[in-house]
Protein backbone atom coordinates (compact mmCIF):
# COMPACT_ATOMS: atom_id res chain seq x y z
CA UNK A 1 0.00 0.00 0.00
CA UNK A 2 1.58 3.39 -1.17
CA UNK A 3 1.78 6.07 1.06
CA UNK A 4 -0.52 8.03 -1.01
CA UNK A 5 -3.78 5.35 -0.18
CA UNK A 6 -3.13 5.64 2.99
CA UNK A 7 -3.57 9.16 3.56
CA UNK A 8 -6.43 8.81 1.78
CA UNK A 9 -7.70 6.24 4.15
CA UNK A 10 -6.73 8.08 7.13
CA UNK A 11 -8.57 10.94 5.60
CA UNK A 12 -11.47 9.38 4.68
CA UNK A 13 -12.05 7.77 8.04
CA UNK A 14 -11.45 11.60 9.59
CA UNK A 15 -13.86 12.97 7.54
CA UNK A 16 -16.59 10.46 8.73
CA UNK A 17 -16.00 10.76 11.80
CA UNK A 18 -16.09 14.47 11.81
CA UNK A 19 -19.49 13.89 9.75
CA UNK A 20 -21.19 11.45 12.77
CA UNK A 21 -20.01 13.72 15.69
CA UNK A 22 -21.30 16.93 13.88
CA UNK A 23 -24.33 15.01 13.59
CA UNK A 24 -24.68 13.44 17.49
CA UNK A 25 -23.10 16.25 19.50
CA UNK A 26 -25.98 18.28 21.51
CA UNK A 27 -25.04 22.33 21.15
CA UNK A 28 -25.89 23.49 18.22
CA UNK A 29 -22.22 26.01 18.23
CA UNK A 30 -20.11 22.80 18.11
CA UNK A 31 -21.74 21.17 15.43
CA UNK A 32 -21.61 24.52 13.43
CA UNK A 33 -17.41 24.56 14.23
CA UNK A 34 -17.45 20.77 13.45
CA UNK A 35 -19.23 21.29 10.04
CA UNK A 36 -16.58 23.84 8.89
CA UNK A 37 -13.83 21.75 9.98
CA UNK A 38 -15.76 19.27 7.78
CA UNK A 39 -16.03 21.70 4.60
CA UNK A 40 -12.06 22.18 4.90
CA UNK A 41 -11.10 18.14 4.85
CA UNK A 42 -13.85 18.09 2.29
CA UNK A 43 -11.95 20.42 0.37
CA UNK A 44 -8.77 18.59 0.90
CA UNK A 45 -10.51 15.61 -0.65
CA UNK A 46 -11.48 17.02 -3.69
CA UNK A 47 -8.11 17.71 -4.29
CA UNK A 48 -7.21 14.36 -4.21
CA UNK A 49 -9.72 13.30 -6.64
CA UNK A 50 -8.23 16.16 -9.31
CA UNK A 51 -11.16 18.57 -8.88
CA UNK A 52 -8.93 21.66 -7.56
CA UNK A 53 -12.08 24.17 -9.10
CA UNK A 54 -14.51 22.38 -6.61
CA UNK A 55 -12.11 22.23 -3.60
CA UNK A 56 -11.27 25.83 -3.87
CA UNK A 57 -15.43 26.23 -3.93
CA UNK A 58 -15.93 23.73 -0.93
CA UNK A 59 -13.40 25.68 0.94
CA UNK A 60 -15.31 29.13 0.35
CA UNK A 61 -18.62 28.21 0.88
CA UNK A 62 -18.98 25.29 3.08
CA UNK A 63 -15.70 25.93 5.22
CA UNK A 64 -15.79 29.89 4.87
CA UNK A 65 -19.11 31.33 4.68
CA UNK A 66 -21.68 28.37 4.79
CA UNK A 67 -19.15 28.20 8.50
CA UNK A 68 -20.05 32.09 9.12
CA UNK A 69 -23.98 31.70 8.38
CA UNK A 70 -24.16 28.98 10.74
CA UNK A 71 -22.20 29.68 13.51
CA UNK A 72 -24.39 33.53 13.42
CA UNK A 73 -27.59 31.16 13.31
CA UNK A 74 -25.88 29.23 16.39
CA UNK A 75 -25.63 32.45 18.46
CA UNK A 76 -28.86 34.01 17.83
CA UNK A 77 -30.29 30.38 19.14
CA UNK A 78 -28.26 30.12 22.09
CA UNK A 79 -30.53 31.77 24.11
CA UNK A 80 -33.61 30.36 22.87
CA UNK A 81 -32.07 27.05 23.33
CA UNK A 82 -31.06 27.36 26.71
CA UNK A 83 -34.83 27.10 27.95
CA UNK A 84 -36.65 24.05 25.21
CA UNK A 85 -35.70 21.28 26.76
CA UNK A 86 -37.93 19.16 24.82
CA UNK A 87 -36.60 16.93 22.16
CA UNK A 88 -38.77 14.98 19.42
CA UNK A 89 -40.14 11.62 20.76
CA UNK A 90 -38.68 8.34 20.02
CA UNK A 91 -40.88 7.74 17.37
CA UNK A 92 -40.26 10.78 15.35
CA UNK A 93 -36.44 10.27 16.00
CA UNK A 94 -36.53 6.67 14.55
CA UNK A 95 -38.65 7.33 11.36
CA UNK A 96 -35.59 10.58 10.77
CA UNK A 97 -33.23 7.79 11.39
CA UNK A 98 -35.01 5.01 9.02
CA UNK A 99 -35.62 7.81 6.08
CA UNK A 100 -31.80 9.54 6.42
CA UNK A 101 -30.44 5.20 6.77
CA UNK A 102 -32.55 4.53 3.31
CA UNK A 103 -31.29 7.67 1.35
CA UNK A 104 -28.21 7.04 2.29
CA UNK A 105 -28.31 3.17 0.63
CA UNK A 106 -30.31 4.36 -2.31
CA UNK A 107 -27.30 7.06 -3.14
CA UNK A 108 -24.92 4.02 -2.09
CA UNK A 109 -26.37 1.43 -4.29
CA UNK A 110 -26.63 3.96 -7.16
CA UNK A 111 -23.10 4.61 -7.10
CA UNK A 112 -22.11 0.67 -6.54
CA UNK A 113 -24.35 -0.47 -9.67
CA UNK A 114 -22.52 2.22 -11.88
CA UNK A 115 -21.16 0.47 -15.20
CA UNK A 116 -16.97 0.65 -15.36
CA UNK A 117 -15.98 2.56 -16.72
CA UNK A 118 -18.49 5.22 -15.37
CA UNK A 119 -20.24 6.62 -18.57
CA UNK A 120 -18.58 9.61 -19.08
CA UNK A 121 -18.70 13.13 -21.49
CA UNK A 122 -15.00 14.27 -20.62
CA UNK A 123 -13.11 13.39 -24.00
CA UNK A 124 -15.86 15.14 -25.32
CA UNK A 125 -15.28 18.15 -23.30
CA UNK A 126 -11.67 18.35 -24.17
CA UNK A 127 -12.16 17.82 -27.50
CA UNK A 128 -14.29 20.64 -27.85
CA UNK A 129 -11.69 22.84 -25.63
CA UNK A 130 -10.94 24.76 -29.07
CA UNK A 131 -14.56 26.24 -29.88
CA UNK A 132 -14.45 28.70 -26.83
CA UNK A 133 -10.65 28.82 -26.66
CA UNK A 134 -10.85 28.58 -23.01
CA UNK A 135 -8.13 26.47 -21.83
CA UNK A 136 -9.73 25.28 -18.38
CA UNK A 137 -12.80 22.48 -19.02
CA UNK A 138 -14.72 23.15 -15.51
CA UNK A 139 -15.25 26.63 -17.13
CA UNK A 140 -16.04 25.80 -20.62
CA UNK A 141 -18.44 23.06 -18.91
CA UNK A 142 -19.78 25.96 -16.56
CA UNK A 143 -19.91 28.59 -19.18
CA UNK A 144 -20.69 27.12 -22.65
CA UNK A 145 -21.29 23.68 -22.13
CA UNK A 146 -23.81 23.60 -19.76
CA UNK A 147 -23.97 27.42 -19.40
CA UNK A 148 -28.15 27.16 -18.97
CA UNK A 149 -27.29 25.40 -15.52
CA UNK A 150 -25.35 28.28 -14.86
CA UNK A 151 -27.66 30.58 -15.40
CA UNK A 152 -30.23 29.17 -13.18
CA UNK A 153 -28.04 28.87 -10.48
CA UNK A 154 -27.11 32.55 -10.46
CA UNK A 155 -31.11 33.04 -10.44
CA UNK A 156 -30.91 31.31 -7.08
CA UNK A 157 -28.81 32.76 -5.75
CA UNK A 158 -31.19 36.04 -6.16
CA UNK A 159 -33.58 34.12 -4.99
CA UNK A 160 -31.91 32.85 -1.72
CA UNK A 161 -31.23 36.84 -1.31
CA UNK A 162 -35.06 37.74 -1.65
CA UNK A 163 -35.70 34.93 0.67
CA UNK A 164 -33.26 36.75 3.27
CA UNK A 165 -34.36 40.06 3.07
CA UNK A 166 -37.91 38.89 3.13
CA UNK A 167 -37.63 38.17 6.89
CA UNK A 168 -37.13 41.65 7.57
CA UNK A 169 -40.24 43.48 9.49
CA UNK A 170 -41.89 46.39 7.72
CA UNK A 171 -40.70 49.26 9.69
CA UNK A 172 -36.71 48.03 8.88
CA UNK A 173 -37.64 47.42 5.20
CA UNK A 174 -35.45 49.41 2.68
CA UNK A 175 -33.18 49.68 5.69
CA UNK A 176 -29.43 48.20 5.88
CA UNK A 177 -28.97 44.67 6.53
CA UNK A 178 -27.62 43.41 9.65
CA UNK A 179 -26.57 44.99 12.98
CA UNK A 180 -23.82 48.12 12.99
CA UNK A 181 -20.61 46.55 13.79
CA UNK A 182 -18.46 48.98 16.17
CA UNK A 183 -14.91 48.19 16.57
CA UNK A 184 -11.92 50.47 17.74
CA UNK A 185 -10.83 52.30 14.75
CA UNK A 186 -7.49 52.03 15.89
CA UNK A 187 -7.43 48.44 16.78
CA UNK A 188 -5.92 45.20 15.45
CA UNK A 189 -9.07 43.97 13.66
CA UNK A 190 -9.26 47.75 11.53
CA UNK A 191 -5.62 47.29 10.93
CA UNK A 192 -6.17 44.21 9.01
CA UNK A 193 -9.33 45.13 6.76
CA UNK A 194 -7.23 48.42 5.93
CA UNK A 195 -4.05 45.87 5.20
CA UNK A 196 -6.16 42.79 3.13
CA UNK A 197 -8.32 44.11 1.23
CA UNK A 198 -6.23 45.60 -1.86
CA UNK A 199 -4.23 42.28 -1.90
CA UNK A 200 -7.53 39.94 -1.74
CA UNK A 201 -9.04 42.53 -4.40
CA UNK A 202 -6.46 41.59 -6.64
CA UNK A 203 -6.54 38.00 -5.77
CA UNK A 204 -10.05 37.97 -6.60
CA UNK A 205 -9.82 39.68 -10.36
CA UNK A 206 -6.89 37.20 -10.33
CA UNK A 207 -9.09 34.46 -9.60
CA UNK A 208 -11.45 35.24 -12.22
CA UNK A 209 -9.35 35.73 -14.80
CA UNK A 210 -7.19 32.93 -14.73
CA UNK A 211 -10.10 30.65 -14.63
CA UNK A 212 -9.49 31.04 -18.25
CA UNK A 213 -7.07 28.38 -18.01
CA UNK A 214 -6.80 27.21 -14.79
CA UNK A 215 -8.60 26.90 -11.28
CA UNK A 216 -10.81 29.32 -10.60
CA UNK A 217 -13.44 31.27 -11.85
CA UNK A 218 -16.30 33.50 -10.97
CA UNK A 219 -17.45 31.54 -8.10
CA UNK A 220 -14.36 31.77 -6.08
CA UNK A 221 -13.43 34.96 -7.51
CA UNK A 222 -16.69 36.57 -6.17
CA UNK A 223 -16.02 34.29 -3.10
CA UNK A 224 -12.73 36.35 -1.89
CA UNK A 225 -14.28 39.77 -3.50
CA UNK A 226 -17.12 39.39 -0.73
CA UNK A 227 -14.71 38.38 2.13
CA UNK A 228 -13.39 41.32 1.53
CA UNK A 229 -16.44 43.51 1.53
CA UNK A 230 -17.34 41.58 4.78
CA UNK A 231 -14.46 42.09 6.52
CA UNK A 232 -14.09 46.27 6.34
CA UNK A 233 -17.97 46.08 7.39
CA UNK A 234 -17.26 43.74 10.14
CA UNK A 235 -14.50 45.99 11.01
CA UNK A 236 -17.03 49.15 11.11
CA UNK A 237 -15.02 50.91 8.69
CA UNK A 238 -17.87 50.56 6.29
CA UNK A 239 -21.89 50.11 6.46
CA UNK A 240 -24.04 47.77 4.46
CA UNK A 241 -26.11 49.31 1.87
CA UNK A 242 -29.89 50.05 2.21
CA UNK A 243 -31.37 47.26 0.06
CA UNK A 244 -33.66 49.67 -1.61
CA UNK A 245 -30.33 51.16 -2.85
CA UNK A 246 -30.56 50.95 -6.93
CA UNK A 247 -27.24 50.36 -7.23
CA UNK A 248 -26.59 47.88 -4.85
CA UNK A 249 -29.88 45.52 -7.14
CA UNK A 250 -28.51 46.80 -10.53
CA UNK A 251 -25.45 44.15 -9.03
CA UNK A 252 -27.63 41.67 -7.74
CA UNK A 253 -29.42 41.32 -10.89
CA UNK A 254 -26.31 41.98 -13.43
CA UNK A 255 -25.54 38.39 -13.57
CA UNK A 256 -28.44 36.64 -14.47
CA UNK A 257 -29.54 39.69 -16.65
CA UNK A 258 -26.01 39.78 -18.77
CA UNK A 259 -26.38 35.68 -19.05
CA UNK A 260 -30.33 36.38 -19.97
CA UNK A 261 -29.20 39.03 -22.42
CA UNK A 262 -26.55 36.94 -24.28
CA UNK A 263 -28.36 33.72 -24.14
CA UNK A 264 -31.75 35.62 -25.68
CA UNK A 265 -29.27 37.32 -28.73
CA UNK A 266 -27.98 33.91 -29.20
CA UNK A 267 -32.15 32.88 -29.74
CA UNK A 268 -32.58 36.11 -31.87
CA UNK A 269 -29.39 35.87 -34.34
CA UNK A 270 -27.78 31.94 -33.95
CA UNK A 271 -29.09 28.86 -33.68
CA UNK A 272 -30.27 28.39 -30.04
CA UNK A 273 -30.69 30.17 -26.71
CA UNK A 274 -26.55 30.89 -25.23
CA UNK A 275 -25.23 29.98 -28.43
CA UNK A 276 -22.28 32.37 -28.89
CA UNK A 277 -20.68 32.97 -32.19
CA UNK A 278 -17.76 31.29 -32.14
CA UNK A 279 -15.54 34.71 -32.90
CA UNK A 280 -16.72 36.30 -29.60
CA UNK A 281 -16.87 33.45 -27.58
CA UNK A 282 -14.15 34.21 -25.16
CA UNK A 283 -15.21 38.34 -24.71
CA UNK A 284 -18.94 37.13 -24.28
CA UNK A 285 -17.97 34.86 -21.40
CA UNK A 286 -15.77 37.38 -19.96
CA UNK A 287 -18.39 39.99 -20.09
CA UNK A 288 -20.64 37.35 -18.38
CA UNK A 289 -17.90 36.21 -16.20
CA UNK A 290 -17.12 39.59 -14.89
CA UNK A 291 -20.72 40.79 -14.64
CA UNK A 292 -21.14 36.98 -12.36
CA UNK A 293 -18.19 38.32 -10.51
CA UNK A 294 -19.63 40.95 -9.01
CA UNK A 295 -23.43 39.66 -8.40
CA UNK A 296 -22.12 36.54 -6.76
CA UNK A 297 -19.76 39.15 -4.67
CA UNK A 298 -22.33 41.11 -3.47
CA UNK A 299 -24.60 38.10 -2.91
CA UNK A 300 -22.88 36.79 -0.56
CA UNK A 301 -21.99 39.37 1.51
CA UNK A 302 -25.24 40.07 1.64
CA UNK A 303 -26.54 36.75 2.47
CA UNK A 304 -24.18 36.73 5.00
CA UNK A 305 -25.50 40.61 6.76
CA UNK A 306 -28.59 38.85 6.96
CA UNK A 307 -31.94 40.76 6.55
CA UNK A 308 -32.61 44.65 6.90
CA UNK A 309 -33.24 45.61 10.30
CA UNK A 310 -32.02 49.13 10.80
CA UNK A 311 -33.31 52.01 8.75
CA UNK A 312 -31.14 53.44 6.09
CA UNK A 313 -30.50 56.96 7.86
CA UNK A 314 -28.66 55.63 10.47
CA UNK B 1 21.21 18.60 -7.16
CA UNK B 2 18.27 17.19 -6.77
CA UNK B 3 18.93 15.09 -3.87
CA UNK B 4 20.01 18.28 -1.90
CA UNK B 5 16.45 19.68 -2.78
CA UNK B 6 14.79 16.59 -1.49
CA UNK B 7 16.42 16.48 1.68
CA UNK B 8 15.92 20.32 1.93
CA UNK B 9 12.05 19.36 1.80
CA UNK B 10 12.02 16.66 3.99
CA UNK B 11 13.99 18.59 6.61
CA UNK B 12 11.86 21.55 6.35
CA UNK B 13 8.45 19.60 6.17
CA UNK B 14 9.07 17.46 9.07
CA UNK B 15 10.49 20.29 11.14
CA UNK B 16 6.80 21.76 10.25
CA UNK B 17 4.96 18.76 11.27
CA UNK B 18 6.40 18.85 14.56
CA UNK B 19 5.20 22.31 15.08
CA UNK B 20 2.23 21.37 14.12
CA UNK B 21 1.88 18.68 16.30
CA UNK B 22 3.08 20.32 19.37
CA UNK B 23 0.73 23.01 18.98
CA UNK B 24 -1.92 20.55 18.61
CA UNK B 25 -0.82 18.46 21.66
CA UNK B 26 -0.29 21.93 23.32
CA UNK B 27 -4.10 23.59 22.29
CA UNK B 28 -5.66 20.19 23.56
CA UNK B 29 -3.29 19.64 27.40
CA UNK B 30 -3.37 23.24 27.99
CA UNK B 31 -5.50 24.72 31.13
CA UNK B 32 -6.53 27.92 29.72
CA UNK B 33 -7.21 30.40 26.45
CA UNK B 34 -4.16 32.18 26.96
CA UNK B 35 -1.97 29.62 26.85
CA UNK B 36 -3.98 27.52 24.21
CA UNK B 37 -3.60 30.21 22.16
CA UNK B 38 0.35 30.91 22.44
CA UNK B 39 0.21 26.74 21.27
CA UNK B 40 -1.86 27.33 18.60
CA UNK B 41 0.09 30.07 17.00
CA UNK B 42 3.24 28.68 17.58
CA UNK B 43 1.29 26.00 14.69
CA UNK B 44 0.48 28.63 12.37
CA UNK B 45 3.37 30.56 12.19
CA UNK B 46 6.64 28.66 12.84
CA UNK B 47 4.52 24.95 11.17
CA UNK B 48 3.07 26.26 8.20
CA UNK B 49 6.26 28.80 7.46
CA UNK B 50 8.67 25.63 7.93
CA UNK B 51 6.50 23.67 5.46
CA UNK B 52 6.17 26.90 3.15
CA UNK B 53 10.61 26.56 3.64
CA UNK B 54 10.35 22.75 3.20
CA UNK B 55 8.13 23.24 -0.54
CA UNK B 56 10.71 26.16 -1.62
CA UNK B 57 13.06 23.86 -3.65
CA UNK B 58 10.18 22.01 -5.03
CA UNK B 59 8.52 24.92 -6.38
CA UNK B 60 8.55 24.80 -10.48
CA UNK B 61 9.45 28.44 -11.19
CA UNK B 62 9.96 31.94 -9.01
CA UNK B 63 6.18 32.99 -9.14
CA UNK B 64 5.10 29.34 -7.53
CA UNK B 65 7.68 30.45 -4.44
CA UNK B 66 6.43 33.90 -4.78
CA UNK B 67 2.75 32.62 -4.29
CA UNK B 68 3.38 29.84 -1.60
CA UNK B 69 5.68 32.84 0.70
CA UNK B 70 2.71 35.14 -0.03
CA UNK B 71 -0.04 32.66 1.48
CA UNK B 72 2.33 32.15 4.76
CA UNK B 73 2.56 35.96 4.86
CA UNK B 74 -1.46 36.30 5.20
CA UNK B 75 -2.07 33.03 7.23
CA UNK B 76 0.69 35.19 9.79
CA UNK B 77 -1.55 38.14 8.82
CA UNK B 78 -4.75 36.53 9.54
CA UNK B 79 -3.48 34.36 12.60
CA UNK B 80 -2.17 37.16 14.59
CA UNK B 81 -5.45 38.91 14.46
CA UNK B 82 -7.54 36.40 15.07
CA UNK B 83 -5.57 34.96 18.40
CA UNK B 84 -5.24 38.98 19.60
CA UNK B 85 -8.84 39.20 19.28
CA UNK B 86 -9.64 36.30 20.95
CA UNK B 87 -7.24 37.02 23.65
CA UNK B 88 -8.71 40.37 24.05
CA UNK B 89 -12.59 38.77 24.42
CA UNK B 90 -11.02 36.13 26.67
CA UNK B 91 -9.38 38.71 28.93
CA UNK B 92 -12.99 40.92 29.06
CA UNK B 93 -14.93 37.88 29.92
CA UNK B 94 -13.06 37.65 33.12
CA UNK B 95 -11.29 34.52 34.94
CA UNK B 96 -9.95 31.98 32.22
CA UNK B 97 -11.77 28.81 32.10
Amino acid sequence: MSIATLFEIVLAAVVLGLAIWTITVSETYSAAVGFVAYGLLVALIWVRLDAVDVAMTEAAIGGGLGGIVLLGAAARLRESEAMTAERPGRVVRLCAAALSASIAMVLAVAVLILPDPAPTLAPTVISNAGATGLANPVTNVLMAFRAMDTMLEKVVLMLAIVGVWSLASDQAWGGRPGPRHEADPNGVLAFLARLTPPAGIVIGIYLLWTGADHPGGAFQGGAVLASMWLLVIMAGLADTPPVSSRSLRLILVAGPGVFLVVGLGGLCFGPAFLAYPVAFAKPLILGIEVAMTLTIAATLALLLAGAPERSATR
Amino acid sequence: MSIARDIMTIVGVSAGVFFFLAGTIGLLRFPDTLTRLHALTKADNLGLGLVVLGLLPQAGSVRDGLKLISIWMFALLAGATVSQLIARTARQRGPFT
